[in-house]
């Protein structure tokens, strides 16, 4: 059963703005249908009386007081970035020409 | 290309949606302690969890649940018993994590409505959700032509503003609204903006962003139910441009579609300059974005008995409080609608609650402060002067201290800062000439000065007798009390009316 298609790969990896080849694109399709199965096992052992849960923790209201905590300087929240102009994150152009 | 909004309207009907997204004022951010201050030199309001270091996680704020939960009750939504946060994946800078927690298909409130006035009539606006998120950071793009996304060279980005909590209240579509479109969408911004106001929850400021909607748009043909493709324009800064970019919209699509065209989904941006809106990027579909659960929060479930607090604790909304004040103060719709305009509401009501009566009350602050305020172009709320003080003004007015030509003068000392209306008064002397001698002798000297009048008056021709007043009130330097000397001058005279 092969559940995801190459056509697939090519979305999730456009959503994703990786370049991949289409020897990439089978690859990564085979993987993706592999954990997929694997993921699908569990719908096997689900049962009447086992509620679907996102969470593993049966918490709920777990909130803080709105209150003001230090923040990091400009220099230390910038020293990992790799490129800075005027204080801020430089990242390369977001999109092209418009069409 | 466009069509006259008239006969866009005649061919077509349209119908609104509205997205309106309100900064919260916590004073820390949605899911960290970082301040949230306005305005701040770049980047100095950020931490490991909003800028998104690896093992950083986040907590949510109680006060923005809080906050939230009493936004969706002031609009009559029901608040879930149980909601998660999800993730929105996405690949753009605005959001160092690469996804935006926000909400999904459960939000905290939903299935609302409010009501609006348009032009005396009232629109029932139904709300269909109120969630709860995350603001992005602020991305400027540097190099290219425009100074916009496409064709710069690079961006650089603030993330002071990622992370602050963001309400976004999204309206089921409104159809119906025909040629006031324009309007309910205006009236709809401008009574969410009064909403947020009163309970105190944001400061609603759209030139600072702090208050941001999204217009949506769609037509269909005269006679037909079935709705057209819809267009979502953002980047409307003010409630004038709300207006302004529905009405743009409508002209727009009319003519794509009169000319056989089709309108594409898809964000529009909206020119303050032009008031016209221009293509964006397209929007990408809602399974893009991969929502699911946010495994790093845990669930929400609000107690009812804390909900049922919460709701009796509202303030008074705006609209009820308008239809309160207009009963108690007896006013017309129109004077309201003034009212409203000058954000009087509040000055007046505490005006009147320092013992002005309403009507005067409304005079001063809607006549001769309105006048003062649009001169040297402030609002009513900074000008330098109390309710108290008009409160005492009218009050000098009403025991026949002062006339209102004096109060006038009063209200110019005060605001000039020469003190409280009792200092003015003495300051500057203005008060009534009581005095039947100093009157008397004014008179006198009137009389003396102006034999023709006299002589008018005394053959019978008694509206001269303004001619004789006006002059008792120019020698007095407008401080007699004008009846009173018509009287006298009258008696004097041998005359009577």
């Amino acid at each position: 059963m092969s559940a995801i298609t190459r056509d697939e790969v090519a979305h999730l990896a456009r959503l994703s703005r990786l370049a991949l080849t289409d020897d990439e694109l089978d690859h990564y399709a085979t993987q993706l249908d592999a954990i997929i199965e694997s993921v699908a096992k569990v719908a096997e052992v689900a049962a009447e009386d086992v509620p679907p849960s996102s969470h593993a923790l049966p918490l709920t209201n777990v909130f803080r007081a709105d209150e003001v905590r230090p923040c990091l300087t400009p220099e230390q929240a910038l020293s990992g970035a790799p490129a800075v102009e005027d204080d801020r994150f430089r990242v390369p152009r977001i999109l092209g020409e418009e069409a | 290309m466009t069509m006259l909004y008239d006969e866009a309207l005649d061919r077509f009907e349209p119908v609104l949606g509205l997205e309106t997204h309100v900064e919260l004022g916590t004073k820390s951010k949605m899911f960290c302690g970082c301040k949230t201050a306005f305005g701040a030199p770049p980047n100095t309001q950020v931490c490991p969890t909003c800028l998104a270091f690896p093992g950083a996680l986040p907590v949510a704020n109680a006060m923005a649940i809080e906050s939230t939960i009493r936004i969706g009750l002031a609009l009559n939504c029901s608040i879930a018993e149980w909601c998660r946060f999800a993730r929105k994946n996405y690949f753009y800078p605005d959001m160092p994590k690469n996804y935006q927690i926000s909400q999904y298909d459960e939000p905290l409130c939903f299935d609302g409505y409010i009501d609006v006035e348009v032009n005396g009539e009232t629109v029932r606006i139904e709300i269909e959700r109120v969630h709860l998120e995350e603001d992005t950071g602020k991305s400027t793009h540097v190099g290219g032509a425009t100074g916009r996304i496409h064709g710069a060279d690079y961006s650089i980005v603030d993330y002071n503003r990622a992370g602050i909590p963001l309400v976004e209240i999204v309206t089921k579509p409104i159809p119906g609204t025909d040629r006031l479109a324009p309007e309910v969408a205006k009236a709809y911004v401008t009574e969410l903006r009064e909403i947020m106001r009163s309970l105190g929850v944001s400061d609603v400021r759209m030139e600072e962003g702090s208050l941001r909607c999204d217009v949506n748009v769609s037509l269909m043909p005269r006679g037909s139910s079935e709705w057209g493709t819809r267009t979502e324009t953002k980047n409307v800064n003010s409630l004038r441009s709300v207006e302004r970019a529905v009405r743009s919209e409508i002209e727009r699509q009319a003519g794509v579609l009169a000319a056989g065209g089709k309108i594409t989904q898809e964000t529009r941006h909206f020119h303050e300059d032009s008031g016209t809106t221009t293509s964006g990027r397209s929007k990408e579909e809602a399974q893009d974005y991969r929502y699911f659960p946010e495994p790093d929060l845990v669930p929400i479930a609000p107690d009812p008995a804390w909900v049922a607090e919460l709701k009796a604790a509202l303030p008074e909304l705006p609209s009820v409080r308008r239809k309160r004040l207009q009963a108690e103060w007896g006013l017309s719709d129109l004077d309201m609608q003034a009212m409203h305009n000058a954000d009087a509401f509040d000055l007046v009501e505490a005006t009147v609650a320092a013992g002005a009566p309403p009507a005067d009350a409304r005079k001063w602050w809607m006549g001769e402060l309105a006048r003062r305020a649009n001169e040297s172009g402030t609002s009513l709320a900074e000008l330098p002067i109390t309710p108290a003080q008009i409160a005492r003004v009218t009050e000098l007015v009403a025991s026949g201290a002062l006339n209102d030509k004096l109060a006038r003068e009063v209200l110019e000392g005060v605001l000039a800062g020469e003190g409280t209306p009792d200092e003015v008064v003495e300051k500057r002397g203005l008060r009534i000439v009581n005095d039947e001698g100093e009157l008397s002798a004014i008179i006198d000297k009137v009389l003396a000065d102006n034999a023709d009048a006299v002589e008018k008056v005394r053959s019978g021709k008694i509206a001269a007798a303004g001619a004789l007043v006006g002059g008792v009130m120019r020698a007095s330097k407008g401080k007699a009390d004008a009846a009173r000397a018509r009287q006298l001058i009258l008696d004097k005279l041998g005359v009577s009316e």
